[in-house]
């Protein structure tokens, strides 16, 4: 018969802290991506809802007077900036779900009854994961923009596209990790997400330019988050914008490239500060 | 020499004490059994134990270490298999125990080999490939163990390891844990069936409202009781009513001790005689007070008696009067981290 429990030996574990650490994030995201392959409906989804705005909406102002836009760009090319943020953004409010299941079910205990290096990894292992398919789902959603004719980053353009979505992510996915930690349960969550998500983007430049927009909403729009990112992306599609130009106009003064990513680097850093208290409450 | 010692624990939910001063001892290459009804503080004592909560006052130490301010080192000797089997329905068992393993750990090599081993050992191997949605409560309760059991903890801690099993499942884990506790391994196991106790472990501790109300061998605990145990029902079908009655009128005799209602057994009275002469007195007592005996039967004390002797009811009557108060949901919430 075998012998079950024997002594305990060190040499039967790894002995790295940083190893060790890498060890549960690589276990930890492992597990949130079989999950993913095993049920991808998820990821469809978050691919064909927003490749049916873009289509929807791209038909719908597809005759919109010419100078509708900024320097009579074509809505198709307008809007992709838009509907790319957009997805960006429901995939990561959507990072705290797999995290309340957890609570709910009890499996989150399960983790923290084991040894984890640190139990950061349960954060981490959910950034890389949401970061990772949220990025696939841009990706996707790119290319469609591409075959419907709406264009491509310029030269550079994809790396500063990949930067500002990272960024997005970032903050969005901490947003969403703190709620799932305080919400009492998903019903919670998923209505937040709910009412989060629509306003956010009409609030946006996603659809239309603040110019065309009443002035409360162009005050929304000028101080969403989403506008800082979808401008920048905008930029990319343009071959002729450079970071260093103004991108948005708002009531409260002009905004170059530049500083569109600075302000979302420091949103996202204020994010991750203001929820770690909260996760180290709940994970420490 | 104790592998484990609570002191004073003390926890309270929101302004409801679940733990009250509660001290327990387990010595190391016990099998040791925590009886108590349903919301006795059995889980909340199990979860403190094994760093899932903190307690308000009180000291927690494991094989010498304070398990408050050392978690991550406590956590490494502990093996927990919860009440609520939590599994990933979309993994299959081993990739489950690959999880845990590398949350534990463990080398590539000697986890692989320890899965095979759990495998091999609770007789998983037809299924174990298969995603654990499509598992049996009795099939998860032993993925569950397995997982508690992979990084060879030195003590094993299992909350109500069979409630909801069938005979069949429940038989197995039974048989697991005295192979366990046969081969040296501290098991820490909490229930609150009475049989389960009574049949696996060499010491237990009774669990009511927080505090422990007993603490021994099951069999000592039993002993010291001393005499046997009596049943009486003056009727097939009795009611609370009359089991008052009864119990107005025969608690006064000299003899009888502890007389309680059973309303588990359909308010029966339960008692403890001092001799036979004293249950001819009370046949001609009862008799005389107009009386019929339908039952009265002796049997040698049980664990529910030395609870009932501690608390005043029987347990399945604890169970009955706790049932009926339970928040499923905020208890639930309180699981949740």
């Amino acid at each position: 018969m075998n012998t079950l429990l024997s002594s305990s030996s060190s040499l039967n574990k790894e002995d790295s802290s940083t190893y060790q650490f890498v060890q549960e994030v690589f276990a930890l995201t492992k597990r949130l991506f079989l999950q993913l392959i095993r049920r991808p409906s998820t990821l469809i989804a978050g691919v064909l809802q927003p490749l049916i705005w873009l289509i929807l909406f791209g038909a719908l102002f597809a005759n919109a007077p010419a100078d509708f836009l900024p320097g009579g760009m074509e809505y198709g090319r307008f809007l992709g900036a838009g509907i790319i943020v957009f997805t960006a953004f429901s995939g990561a409010l959507n990072a705290g779900l797999p995290v309340m299941f957890d609570r709910e079910f009890g499996f989150l205990n399960r983790l923290l009854v084991a040894p984890l290096q640190s139990r950061s990894s349960i954060v981490v292992s959910s950034v890389i994961y949401i970061s990772t398919i949220s990025l696939l789902q841009c990706f996707a959603i790119m290319t469609a923009a591409f075959f419907l004719g709406y264009g491509w980053p310029g030269e550079g353009g994809v790396l500063l596209v990949l930067l500002t979505l990272l960024i997005l992510i970032f903050a969005v996915t901490a947003l969403s990790l703190g709620l799932a930690f305080i919400l009492p349960g998903h019903i919670e969550l998923i209505a937040v997400i709910f009412v989060a998500n629509l306003p956010l983007l009409f609030a946006s430049t996603a659809l239309v330019p603040i110019s065309f927009m009443p002035t409360w909403l162009g005050w929304l729009a000028a101080i969403n988050p989403l506008t800082f990112a979808i401008e920048p992306i905008r930029a990319a599609y343009s071959s002729s914008i450079g970071l260093g130009s103004v991108l948005i106009q708002a009531p409260y003064g002009d905004i170059t490239g530049y500083e569109c990513l600075l302000i979302l680097t420091a949103l996202t850093i204020g994010l991750f500060l203001f929820v770690r208290p909260l996760l180290n409450r709940k994970l420490i | 020499m104790l592998l484990v010692e609570l002191h004073d624990l003390e926890k309270s939910y929101g302004s409801v004490p679940a733990l009250r001063k509660l001290t327990l001892g387990i010595p190391k290459g016990a099998l040791f059994g925590l009886l108590g009804p349903n919301g006795s503080g059995k889980s909340t004592t199990l979860r403190i134990l094994c760093t899932l909560l903190e307690p308000d006052s009180g000291t927690v130490t494991v094989a010498g270490e304070n398990a408050l301010t050392n978690p991550r080192s406590i956590r490494n000797k502990i093996g927990y298999v919860a009440q609520e089997v939590a599994i990933d329905k979309i993994l299959t068992g081993r990739e489950l125990l690959q999880l845990h393993g590398d949350l534990y750990h463990l080398r590539r090599d000697y986890r692989d080999r320890r899965i095979q081993e759990m495998v091999d050992r609770l007789d998983m191997t037809t299924w174990i490939d298969r995603r654990s949605g499509s598992y049996s409560g009795g099939m998860k309760r032993r993925l569950d163990l397995a997982c508690g059991l992979l990084h060879e903890p030195e003590l094993l801690v299992l909350d109500e390891p069979t409630v909801g099993l069938d005979i069949e499942s429940r038989s197995k884990v039974w048989s697991l844990l005295r192979e366990l506790h046969n081969e040296g391994t501290t098991i820490l196991l909490s229930s609150h069936y009475l049989e389960e106790i009574d049949a696996l472990s060499d010491q237990m501790a009774i669990i009511d409202s927080g505090e422990v109300i007993a603490n021994g061998s099951p069999s000592e605990l039993k002993e010291e009781l001393g005499n046997n145990r009596v049943t009486l029902k003056v009727q097939e079908f009795s009611n609370q009513v009359e089991g008052e009655k009864v119990r107005e009128l025969i608690q006064g005799l000299k003899g009888l001790n502890d007389v309680v209602i059973n309303r588990a057994q359909g308010f029966s009275l339960n008692f403890f005689a001092d001799d036979s002469e004293t249950l001819s007195i009370l046949r001609s007592h009862l008799i005389e007070a107009g009386y019929g005996i339908f039952l009265l039967s002796e049997s040698r004390p049980s664990l529910d008696d030395v609870y009932l002797k501690a608390t005043g009811k029987t347990l399945m009557d604890a169970e009955l009067e706790v049932s009926s108060k339970r928040d499923f949901k905020k208890e639930a919430k309180q699981s949740m981290r």
